[in-house]
């Protein structure tokens, strides 16, 4: 897969480029930027099922199993939204259930400074998005303890 | 404008003309800075901020004189209920209510509109008859019609609004006939500000027999409303956007409606005498009112409404008006920017999209610049997903705002806009 993200795109990328910079202008740009190096998700895949409810833009997630490891095709009709999206992906895309569960994305967002948008509050899916990714992850994890390791299908919840 | 029954202007004569520099000065919360930038706030039709003289009520009533009301036998007890029942009078003068039985404290707008729903439509709707609702109607004054139709076998019925954001008045009178029960409106919208016509609107609806509900919530902040120019039969509002704390408001309703409607809830303060044979209810509004009310903020909402009868509210108005024509202009001049509504005849509320841009991309560039809006379908889906595709950017204003605000926003949206090309 040509998915840069968690592969070229790490969590520690995000956070020295972020760190990089001094203001909130130069970090948005970069935040919205990244949404727009996400792969296109095609538009027969913006179902209800794939939405992520309580949002006030759309959010839409497909996980899959490719090699073992989660991937998650994400999608949002707002550009900061699909830019924050992107960075979540940076740290879950293409990993381990496990690994996945490992990561503390609240500890993430707090050092690149965007922990208000992970807030219940903010309406903007986010939350609900990572919600998805750890309950996606922790399906594969009980079924892969079932068969000792994930197949390659499609998950669907 | 004077003559207009649907915005009325303050007649007391101010003491000192509006100056919104001094008038600033009252408000604590607009002195910070967000982001790093001065705060901008432009999210009154959400809530609006507090005058010092209200948060000084507050912790006075606390400090000083907090009781129950109504059954104490001693001092701060008595205190108490002569400032929660002084607030009352202040009310029923506020919105010129015939008398201070005809105002019923509620927690806000919402519950207000849940108590005409359930007593008046509850005790009074049968299979067959309809309720009118507003097309734009906020939720609050659509969810509570919807179930006490369900309850009822009545029908509840669109009145269809206009791309511009108006209330299709033709429409409406073809809907009027005698099955027509209950006419649910908002006075001004929240989610585009338009005004709406209430005092023809109830002429016209009280010649088939039915009654009006208005729901004021987004008109009490902005000019002193008229219940008897208005002739509407229930009136409800919410004190956070009228300068008071959270979790007050007020039911207004013509006495013989409100006498003879059943009681909301059952409780103490509710009843006159209760035994297992017979209880008898209290006189109005006590009624309606189950429990011990909400003593601390009706009485800040009575400071909140003194404050208003020192403030030259004529002043404030053309303020406002000024503001809201500058937002305008400065709107038809940014290319891109798309209005939703913009009927004539609106206040406070300037509610758009910006080409190419989702709502909520927009909200949060402006809120990194200090910039405070609301974005979405603003509790009013129906007319949003008539209109806009995800809901608006809503720039709401109140007095208290100046110019600046203004061109800060929108040099806030031209920065934005680059940000999303
Ligand atoms: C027109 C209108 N009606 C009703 C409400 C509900 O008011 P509250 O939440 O204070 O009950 C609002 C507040 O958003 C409103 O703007």
């Amino acid at each position: 897969m040509s998915n840069p993200f968690g592969n070229t795109i790490t969590p520690e990328a995000v956070i020295d480029t972020l760190g990089f910079f001094d203001d909130w202008e130069e970090r948005y740009r970069y935040i919205i930027d990244l949404g727009k190096e996400l792969p296109s998700m095609p538009e027969e895949l913006h179902t209800e099922d794939r939405e992520i409810k309580g949002c006030q833009s759309h959010v839409w997630i497909e996980p899959s199993v490719v090699e073992g490891r989660l991937c998650f095709a994400v999608d949002s009709d707002a550009h900061v939204v699909r830019g924050l999206l992107a960075v979540v992906l940076a740290a879950v895309n293409n990993k381990s259930a496990s690994d996945i569960l490992a990561f503390d994305m609240e500890a993430y967002f707090q050092k690149i400074d965007l922990l208000k948008h992970l807030s219940p509050t903010r309406g903007n899916g986010l939350r609900a998005m990572v919600e998805r990714v750890r309950q996606v992850a922790q399906e594969a994890m009980h079924r892969a303890g079932a068969r000792q390791s994930l197949a390659e299908e499609p998950l669907v919840s | 404008m004077t003559m207009n029954p649907d915005v009325q202007l303050a007649d007391a004569l101010p003491e000192v003309a509006f100056d919104v520099d001094v008038v600033r000065q009252d408000f604590p919360a607009l002195h910070q800075r967000v982001n790093d930038r001065p705060l901008v706030y432009l999210d009154n039709a959400a809530t609006t901020h507090k005058p010092q003289q209200v948060i000084d009520a507050l912790v006075r009533f606390y400090s000083q004189d907090n009781s129950n009301v109504h059954r104490g036998a001693h001092t701060l007890s008595d205190r108490a209920t002569v400032q929660f029942e002084a607030a009352r009078v202040a009310l029923a003068d506020f919105i010129h209510a015939r008398a201070s039985e005809e105002i019923v404290w509620t927690s806000g707008t919402t519950e207000g509109i849940n108590l005409v729903a359930q007593c008046y439509g509850g005790s009074r709707l049968k299979a067959g008859d309809r309720i009118l609702v507003s097309e734009m109607a906020h939720h609050s004054n659509i969810v509570p019609w919807q179930m006490v139709a369900e309850r009822t076998g009545a029908e509840v019925v669109p009145i269809p609004v206009t791309a511009l954001g108006e209330i299709d008045q033709a429409q409406y009178q073809a809907l009027l006939d005698e099955r027509v029960k209950i006419v649910a409106i908002g006075h001004v919208s929240n989610a585009l500000g338009t005004i709406n016509p209430v005092a023809s609107m109830v002429e016209h609806a009280h010649a088939v027999g039915a009654v009006v509900l208005v729901d004021g919530a987004q008109a009490v902040g902005h000019w002193a409303v008229d219940m008897q120019a208005l002739d509407c039969d229930f009136y409800v509002f919410s004190g956070h956007k009228m300068f008071g704390p959270t979790g007050i408001g007020v039911l207004y309703g013509r006495q013989d409606l409100l006498e003879a409607m059943p009681p909301y809830m059952g409780g103490g303060e509710m009843i006159e005498s209760v035994s297992f044979s017979e209880t008898v209810y209290n006189t109005l509004p006590y009624k309606f009112e189950a429990g011990t009310p909400n003593i601390a903020d009706a009485i800040g909402l009575h400071a909140a409404v003194d404050y208003l009868g020192a403030l030259d509210r004529v002043g404030a108005q053309r303020h406002e008006e000024q503001l809201l024509a500058r937002a305008d202009s400065m709107a038809a001049d940014c290319e891109g920017l798309e209005m939703v509504g913009g009927a004539p005849n609106r206040t406070g509320v300037l509610s758009f999209n910006l080409q190419g841009a989702h709502p909520s991309d927009i909200g949060m560039l402006l809120d990194q610049q200090g910039v405070a809006v609301r974005t979405g379908h603003h509790c009013a889906q129906p007319i949003m997903d008539q209109l806009t595709r995800s809901g608006t950017v809503r720039a709401s204003f109140s007095f208290y705002n100046t110019q600046e605000d203004v061109e800060l926003l929108f040099a806030a949206l031209a920065k934005a806009t680059l940000f999303l090309q």
